[in-house]
């Protein structure tokens, strides 16, 4: 019943050679999408010799072989082939004195013109298939380690982007706050003094140099410290809610990931607002996820102007949302982005949900 | 026993979980201005809740039940309960808290960095929580069975809908004051009822057990009819029970709120403290028992002495109101361990890949708690009454026989790979498991083959091991890469400042 029915939904031989071969391009794209290295080489190598055919398959960087696949491949005599094909900047075929397989083909690898890297290929018999199926395969890695190459720089432009928050937070907030501290140095020294010691913890959280990740506790402390200079300013204008279950304050999250939307809330929704209003910071457990929810009755905003800055258009003033949307989405998924809630003068309400553990975001 | 009050009892245990669960989410926060931040979960609460989860219908019940009927020997049974948190405390409690694993599937993933090591992680978690659930719903019609009068169904299906229903709701999930308490109640509807049976315990004249008739075997350890039979059992039992307890999927989730590695250390030497405190009640139970209700032996149905004797001993409207209390911390203990363990389940079924890409979070936590309870359910149902304390024996046998060497040797073994790790768990449980489901099948006869299948720990943990290790070796062309890491991870205390390499 099975076998005849599959093979005819299947299509003909030559349909299953196709996919076939396609099938074990697949296998080996995600080792080379991280990049070049001896670990991806050698994840990537396997499939490469079976997408051939070849008896022995060999993968090397500018200096060095990263890896072999097959048998009887002396890591010198590849690297000394490789070096040629590289300074030749295309494929070439020799003959080398090799016992089993004398006939070897070379392919460079190149990514966005400089030459990375190439591919060994041995053969017993001296192939133009196996010549044309290896510059193919060649071609087909480079257009793989160039996607690693821009997944490499998206994520140092994420890191930038990070830096650029830590930078940014300053200088509304801290001629602001240093204003309010300032308006207290007369009448109440001593809670001018206090409110100068939050400023100083606030300023060491947020322009900390170290580790992308950070634990809710901290996060929340940090907002709590900013709350309380807002305040300092506001008076009685801001009134500040913070709930939060115990049990999620050891989760890890990005660092910087929940203090922005909390600083989106002040500026954006109550600032603008003459009677001020209530900033909630809710984080509460659910099950195998914490969620945070930072909630505002201002202004609002309009979703469209919201949809614009998470996609990317920079060009409002809420940096801050589109940056831990990003963030969030390249650490934990697209199913983890931020949740905005929002209306002309209906308040805000943001939420987050990150999971208690991720792989690779533990510490 | 009167049903009115213990029917009350149970009715008002039921609501309340039902409320807190309904509407108790205000008790899970700590609300005001500033500086919550700051207030972490004490080792104290911690612990409290660990013991609270931790204690199901077998402590509860069982284990004055097993007394009664074996004596001696079954003393190893809380003993183990409690000593295996040693075992956590020494091998486990700070790595584990380090690793920043929720569960233990994530653990797993963690450590030997692959998915199918997971996915085989999770479908343990899930067999392990079945065991465990099944008992307690049998256990939970039993109880409601003698105090009421109803049939045994009625209280299983009250337990689990009540779960269900809990989980469903959002609220009980793991709120670390509403388990702290239970610990708190059980502790109280044991204790209050005991000094009232001691007190007529000492007016009777304090007879022993040996006066009431017991015989040398049930005093003395050791003493059955075949001493071989009794020492495999009892050194089988040990393992499971001292090994097993790492492995218990609603008491791992816990260790999470803990701060850091040394909180986590804290908490559980709390735990052995509380637990220590709370087992010397049913052991008391049991030997009382076995003076005023050794006829209950006769009947086979032992798990309900801690019910039955207020109103043998004392009687009257005094006995009724003690009888009510014990019957209201039972139901404590079925809700409370059931909750956790549907919650672990149901995350796990959440977290696979029909829960992940088809229902998403919400709907797969939904659909996992019912999938999760409705089996152990039927089962339960359908199988034959099996003493509630050797039921969970079963769940300890097979966490010891995959989780304990998955957490040992992940912990302390740089060279466990993948292919070993899941080799070794699934050798374990195949064994383990297969061995529980054909005692489930065959009955009990007494003899070699029913103790190894009743008591598979003493052979199916030393082959996990030896899997596991073996297929490791064989394997070390495939050690995660990033092994070196994950053990500084694990193994740095946090005050240390070093580069911890955060992040992907």
């Amino acid at each position: 019943m099975w076998t005849p029915w599959s093979r005819r939904s299947l299509g003909s031989a030559e349909d299953r050679a196709t996919y076939e071969t396609l099938h074990t391009a697949s296998l080996a794209a995600p080792a080379l999408r991280r990049g070049l290295d001896e670990d991806s080489a050698s994840a990537s190598l396997k499939h490469l010799r079976t997408l051939l055919g070849a008896p022995s398959v060999a993968l090397t960087d500018t200096e060095q072989v990263l890896a072999v696949e097959g048998s009887r491949e002396r890591r010198s005599d590849a690297m000394e082939l490789a070096r040629q094909a590289i300074a030749a900047g295309a494929t070439q075929a020799f003959s080398t004195p090799h016992a089993h397989y004398p006939h070897a083909i070379v392919a460079p690898l190149t990514v966005e013109d400089t030459v990375v890297g190439a591919l060994v290929v041995r053969s017993p018999t001296s192939s133009a298939g196996l010549a044309r199926a290896t510059t193919e395969v060649a071609r087909w890695m480079s257009s793989q380690l160039e996607l690693a190459e821009l997944d490499k720089s998206r994520t140092a432009l994420m890191e930038a982007e990070l830096r650029a928050l830590r930078a940014q937070i300053s200088p509304h907030f801290v001629y602001n706050s240093l204003g309010a501290i300032a308006s207290f140095v007369r009448t109440d020294p001593e809670r001018a003094r206090e409110l100068l010691l939050e400023f100083a913890d606030f300023t060491r959280y947020s322009f900390r140099r170290h580790g992308e990740f950070t634990t809710l506790a901290d996060e929340l402390q940090s907002i709590e410290r900013y709350l309380v200079l807002e305040k300092a300013r506001f008076g009685d204008r801001l009134h500040v809610t913070v709930q939060v279950a115990p049990e999620v304050l050891s989760v890890r999250l990005p660092f910087l990931s929940i203090q922005p939307l909390v600083e989106n809330a002040v500026r954006h929704g109550l600032e603008r607002k003459a009677d001020g209003g209530t900033v909630v910071v809710i984080a509460r457990d659910a099950g195998n996820e914490a969620v945070i929810t930072v909630e505002d009755d201002g202004v609002g905003e309009d979703p469209d102007r919201v949809r614009r800055a998470l996609a990317g258009d920079s060009a409002g003033d809420s940096v801050g949302l589109g940056n831990v949307d990003e963030r969030m989405r390249t650490v934990y998924g697209n199913a983890y982005g931020i949740v905005i809630e929002t209306a002309p003068s209906a308040g805000t309400k943001v939420t987050v949900r990150v999971p208690k553990y991720a792989p690779g975001a533990e510490r | 026993m009167s049903s009115t009050y213990a029917a009350v009892a149970v009715a008002v245990v039921a609501l309340a979980t039902l409320g807190i669960g309904l509407f108790g989410l205000r008790f899970s926060r700590t609300t005001s201005d500033f500086y919550v931040a700051s207030r972490s979960v004490s080792p104290l609460w911690n612990s409290s809740a660990i013991g609270g989860e931790y204690l199901s219908a077998a402590s509860y019940l069982g284990i004055a039940g097993l007394i009664l009927t074996y004596g001696a020997d079954m003393v190893w049974f809380p003993v183990g309960w409690t000593a295996g948190y040693l075992v956590l405390l020494a091998f486990v409690a700070a790595p584990l808290r380090r690793s920043g694993a929720y569960t233990l599937p994530d653990f797993t993933q963690m450590r030997v960095q692959s998915t199918t090591a997971r996915a085989v992680a999770s479908m343990l978690v899930v067999v392990i929580g079945w065991l465990y659930l099944m008992p307690q719903f049998q256990g939970a019609g039993l109880v409601l069975h003698t105090v009421t009068g109803a049939p045994t169904w009625v209280g299983s299906v009250m337990v689990a809908v009540i779960v269900v229903v809990n989980v469903i709701s959002g609220g009980m999930r793991s709120i670390t004051f509403v388990q702290a308490f239970q610990y708190w109640l059980k502790l109280t509807a044991l204790l209050v009822p005991l000094v009232f049976l001691l007190h007529a315990w000492t007016d009777d004249g304090r007879p022993t057990p040996a006066d009431a008739g017991a015989s040398a075997a049930w005093l003395s350890p050791m003493a059955a009819d075949a001493p071989g039979l009794a020492l495999y059992a009892t050194y089988s039992l040990i393992v499971a029970t001292f090994l097993g307890t790492m492995g218990l999927p609603h008491v791992v989730v816990r260790f999470y709120t803990n701060p850091d590695g040394r909180a986590a250390r804290r908490t559980t030497l709390l735990v052995l403290a509380l637990l220590g405190v709370f087992y010397l009640l049913p052991t008391a139970y049991g030997v009382i028992g076995r003076v005023y209700a050794a006829d209950l032996v006769a009947t086979g149905n032992t798990d309900i002495v801690v019910l039955e004797l207020p109103m043998r001993m004392i009687g009257g409207s005094l006995g009724d109101l003690l009888g009510a209390l014990l019957t209201a911390g039972a139901f404590a203990a079925f809700l409370s361990t059931s909750s956790g363990l549907t919650m672990s389940v149901a995350g796990v079924l959440a977290q696979g890949s029909v829960g992940r890409r088809v229902l998403g979070p919400v709907a797969g936590l939904r659909a996992g708690a019912v999938v999760g309870t409705v089996f152990p359910l039927v089962l339960a149902l359908a199988s034959d009454q099996i003493a509630v304390a050797s039921s969970v024996g079963f769940a300890f046998a097979v966490a010891a026989s995959t989780f304990c060497p998955l957490l040992v040797l992940g912990i302390w073994w740089r060279r466990l790979t993948a292919a070993g790790a899941v080799a070794g768990m699934l050798a374990g449980g195949i064994g383990a498991g297969g061995a529980v489901v054909a005692t489930i099948v065959r009955g009990s006869d007494d003899g070699w083959l029913d103790l190894l299948l009743s008591r598979p720990a003493a052979w199916s943990v030393p082959i996990a091991f030896a899997t596991m290790v073996a297929v490791s070796l064989a394997t070390q062309n495939r050690r995660p890469s990033n092994v070196a890491r994950t053990m500084v991870r694990l193994h740095t205390p946090e005050r240390l400042l070093l580069d911890r390499a955060d992040g992907p």
